[in-house]
């Protein structure tokens, strides 16, 4: 993440004046933010490593300034980077020092709700939580749940595509919305999705969708409800060894079992939870699983048996199950709070996101913790154990000289091993500016070529979060470091480190 | 000879040179589906085969020229199938045309459409060019989603190869329920069980009856069926088939046959014809001889779009439309935009989906 560009461009005074003026043409004065002091809030988001004050902010309150902020930017030929709660941990929303960060903060309304067709219409402002909380009285709530989804916006979501606990079943933020107005650069709006299951054209929904604000800003989101469960419990397991642990998540999906959420810690991660929170975890394990199953009242009973029986049948040598409403939140805190707890024990933590095939996790975990050894780092892992995707979190001090250092390359060690596997750099969070080096290695310079070729279709003058989430092949071949084809290692013989 | 991939790059690539239309195509059995594309044909069934596996993961993924009953049944083995049902309209019917249609089935609205369990796909650009974007994990977010903007852009962005799915677990137990009901009761039903925590996996009212399909662990489908009430029916599977393949008498006969995607819980069409309403009120077919602006209209007005799904060609009045809806202009010449992204020559599918496409 160092090696990042970060930007040291001096501010442009004059520069930065005249958008100021072009953009209070249309907006109140204390939405137009430029002093130092202002902006400064603005210079990072959860990756906070990477720090940068924007040359202007601009606060829109509505989706015409959001049209007339960017139909400004793009006549004057000024990059905007959208930001919704700054919440991102790949450095999505880092502003550009020549740029316009545009804040989609104030646009926070939930415009309507449609029990009956189980739709809510809302701004991209809104947080995650609040649109369940909103569509709670009438029994419908809104699936993805970031473990962020107290703070993080609805359009961050769409932008990065983001999951939660819950996706194994329920899906993506993409399998849950239905429709999006979207600005273009150029100020327009375009919908896209429709009022059905799908629209006219090509699946431009899914496109946008996980585009980390670079082919368009979001300004409304409608999005799919749910009915709420009538009822959930979870089966907690613990093992001696976490590729015990594996062989039993295989082993309930080879049941027929989609649980509602599957998740994993591992020893480290649940020493560090325990203390903070009180979960009830087993501490003197390897690791241990959360296994929820939801629906009615029979299908959960049925589903906890079966679960129950096969993680006994699996090795799991500790096997609970939530007994009543207040138990089964106290399992999930714990997992819920992993990232701030393992925070706590250390003055820095680096979260990774690679996924990979889950047979290969027992793997990947030993190789993790044998790369662990090779930078003297020590790694917590959280991982959404049905869908493949691994959090490791590299605990470090960015005081201690050269620490910062080694946890990005012990970070770009993991990713390289992911795409090595045959996974992904990142499951969820986005490339951002974070993992872009890694994206020389995940994909072919054509490929590259490709998403260069559809972004220019949305944004012919590379406006919109410029130097983010695809890197330029030029960047790659200075990176130096060749396309890996997934799945395909060179030397499949060698441990990995 | 040289395998499969590279003669269709080759292919490719001589007639991006050339400028020549290419009219891509698999089993044929979608052939009635858009508009008509002029051009040489390009059979892609010959390269087929399931690549991989493996039903813990959850992932299949396999060559565009495999048949979907070739995929279906090895995944029916480990108790697994596609989660959207995906319709055939053939028996030699390939998982590229199926992927390249996007068209969903009777579960769509419960589990899903083809784009949503469409995890990776590989294919040849209009220049060739061998592409892999997203792969066989569940979360994959590096990129754009160009796997899924494939999913239903019917063969207009390029040649699919290889496709990966997820896979679902068949359930243990299905039944279907039938109820006399007028239609506009069943929408007012259809939408309010979509509300609870049902485990509905099809509905459809056609005939004055309303089909439900219950599916899932066997104690929740008794349970379930108790509260929903109505007569089950003996063979629930192949009236779902039916509906699938449209091989249900609705479908019989010529007059055009229109699918309209609309907002689940708009009131029945005031259009002359028989109608068929499945996915909850969000997909209704109707069998019409009526004109296409006015059916474009109603389904406009219910905040959707209308496909002129097989026939009435030559009787469309409007014509410059062609088979889909029209796109607004900001929408097509962005269309267009990302056509010449993908295919700068313009000769894969031209037309099929719109015009200048
Ligand atoms: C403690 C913690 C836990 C987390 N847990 C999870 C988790 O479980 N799952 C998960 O997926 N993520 C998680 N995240 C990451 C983060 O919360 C998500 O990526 C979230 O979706 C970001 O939303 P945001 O509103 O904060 O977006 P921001 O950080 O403000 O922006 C993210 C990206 O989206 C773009 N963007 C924002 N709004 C718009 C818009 N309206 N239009 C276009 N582009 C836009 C930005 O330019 C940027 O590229 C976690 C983060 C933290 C700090």
């Amino acid at each position: 993440m160092m090696n990042a560009p970060v930007q040291v461009i001096p501010v442009d005074f004059e520069r930065q004046r005249a958008v100021c003026a072009a953009l209070r043409a249309f907006m109140p004065e204390h939405n137009v933010l430029f002093d130092r002091e202002d902006v400064t809030p603005y210079e990072c988001d959860g990756l906070s490593a990477y720090r940068q004050v924007p040359m202007v902010v601009a606060l829109p309150e509505n989706e015409e300034q959001v049209c007339a902020v960017l139909e400004t930017c793009y006549e004057m030929r000024v990059p905007v980077v959208a930001r919704g709660a700054g919440t991102g941990l790949s450095g999505g929303a880092l502003p550009l020092g020549n740029g316009v960060l545009l804040s989609l903060a104030k646009l926070m309304k939930i415009i309507a709700i449609d029990p009956l067709a189980r739709t809510a219409r809302v701004q991209p402002g809104v947080r995650n939580l609040f649109i369940s909380e909103a569509a709670a009285p009438m029994g419908l709530y809104y699936a993805p749940d970031p473990s962020s989804q107290i703070a993080c916006s609805i359009g961050g979501n769409v932008a990065e595509n983001s999951g939660g606990v819950h996706c194994l079943k329920y899906g993506l933020t993409v399998h849950n919305i239905l429709r999006l107005r979207v600005a273009t650069i150029e100020g327009e709006i375009i919908e896209l999705g429709g009022g059905g299951l799908d629209a006219a054209g090509y699946d431009l929904l899914a496109l946008m969708t996980g585009s980390e604000g670079l082919l368009g800003v979001i300004t409304e989101i409608t999005v799919k409800l749910l009915p709420r469960p009538e009822c959930a419990q979870v089966v907690l397991a613990a093992f001696d060894d976490v590729a015990t642990a594996g062989q039993a998540v295989a082993n309930v999906i080879a049941a027929g079992i989609i649980p509602a959420g599957m998740e994993m810690m591992d020893q480290p991660a649940i020493l560090a939870v325990e203390p903070f929170v009180n979960a009830g975890y087993p501490t003197d394990v390897a690791g241990i699983l959360l296994c929820e199953s939801d629906g009615t009242r029979e299908e959960v009973a049925d589903e906890i048996s079966r679960i129950e029986r096969i993680m006994e049948q699996s090795g799991a040598h500790i096997v609970r199950t939530s007994r009543d409403e207040a138990e089964r939140l106290k399992f999930w805190a714990g997992r819920k709070a992993a990232f701030p707890a393992v925070g706590r024990l250390s003055p820095d933590y680096y979260c990774i996101d690679g996924t990979i095939p889950r047979k290969r996790l027992a793997e990947v975990l030993r190789s993790i913790a044998m790369m662990g050894k090779k930078y003297d780092l020590r790694c917590a892992n959280v991982f959404h154990a049905g869908d493949g995707n691994l959090h490791p979190l590299i605990l470090y001090d960015a005081n201690e000289p050269g620490q910062l250092e080694r946890t990005e390359a012990f970070g770009a060690d993991i990713l390289r091993l992911c795409i090595d596997v045959g996974g992904t750099i990142t499951g969820e969070h986005g490339v951002g500016v974070e993992k872009i080096d890694s994206m020389c290695l995940q994909f072919s310079t054509t490929e590259l070529e490709a998403f260069h070729a559809l972004k220019h279709a949305f944004d012919e003058h590379g406006l919109l979060n410029p130097g983010k989430a695809v890197p330029t092949l030029r960047r790659c071949a200075e990176f130096g470091r060749m396309h890996v084809h997934s799945g395909a290692e060179k030397f499949p013989e060698l441990p990995r480190f | 000879m040289s395998d499969p991939v590279t003669q269709l790059a080759d292919a490719i690539r001589a007639a991006a040179d050339a400028k020549r239309s290419l009219n891509i195509r698999g089993s044929g059995s979608k052939a009635f589906y858009g508009n008509p594309v002029t051009g040489e044909v390009l059979d892609v069934t010959a390269y087929r085969g399931i690549i991989e596996y493996e039903p813990t993961e959850l992932v299949i993924t396999a060559r565009a020229g495999t048949p979907l009953v070739e995929i279906e049944a090895t995944m029916r083995d480990k108790g697994q199938m596609l989660g959207f049902e995906p319709p055939h309209f053939g028996a030699a019917s390939t998982l590229g045309g199926c992927i390249a249609a996007g068209l969903s089935g009777p579960r769509r609205p419960y589990s899903g459409s083809a784009r949503d369990f469409v995890l990776g796909v590989r294919l040849l650009d209009g220049r060739g060019t061998d592409l892999h974007f997203g792969g066989q994990v569940m979360k994959n977010v590096a990129g754009y989603d160009v796997s899924r903007l494939i999913t239903g852009s019917l063969g207009t962005l390029g040649v699919i190869l290889e496709v990966s799915l997820k896979a679902l677990p068949l359930p243990p137990a299905e039944m279907t329920l039938c109820r006399e009901q007028t239609q506009a009761e069943a929408l007012t039903l259809m939408n309010e069980w979509a509300g609870k925590p049902l485990p509905v996996t099809a509905t459809c009212h056609v005939d004055g009856r309303l089909y439900i399909r219950l599916a899932g662990a066997t104690p929740a489908v008794h349970s379930a069926a108790a509260k929903l009430g109505g007569e089950t029916i003996a063979d629930g599977a192949a009236f779902w088939q039916n509906i699938r393949d449209q091989r249900h008498a609705f479908f019989a006969g010529d007059a055009p046959l229109w699918r309209l995607s609309l907002l689940s819980t708009t009131p029945g069409l005031a259009l002359a014809g028989p109608q068929l309403i499945e996915w909850g009120g969000a997909l209704r077919w109707l069998r019409s001889e009526g004109d296409a602006m006015s059916i474009r209209k109603a389904a406009r007005s219910g905040d959707g779009h209308a496909i002129r799904f097989r026939g009435g060609e030559s009787r469309d009045g409007d014509t410059r439309s062609g088979a889909f809806h029209p796109l607004p202009s900001a929408m097509l010449k962005l269309h267009k935009r990302i056509k010449l992204a993908m295919d700068p020559a313009g000769i894969l599918n031209p037309g099929r989906m719109y015009e200048g496409l």
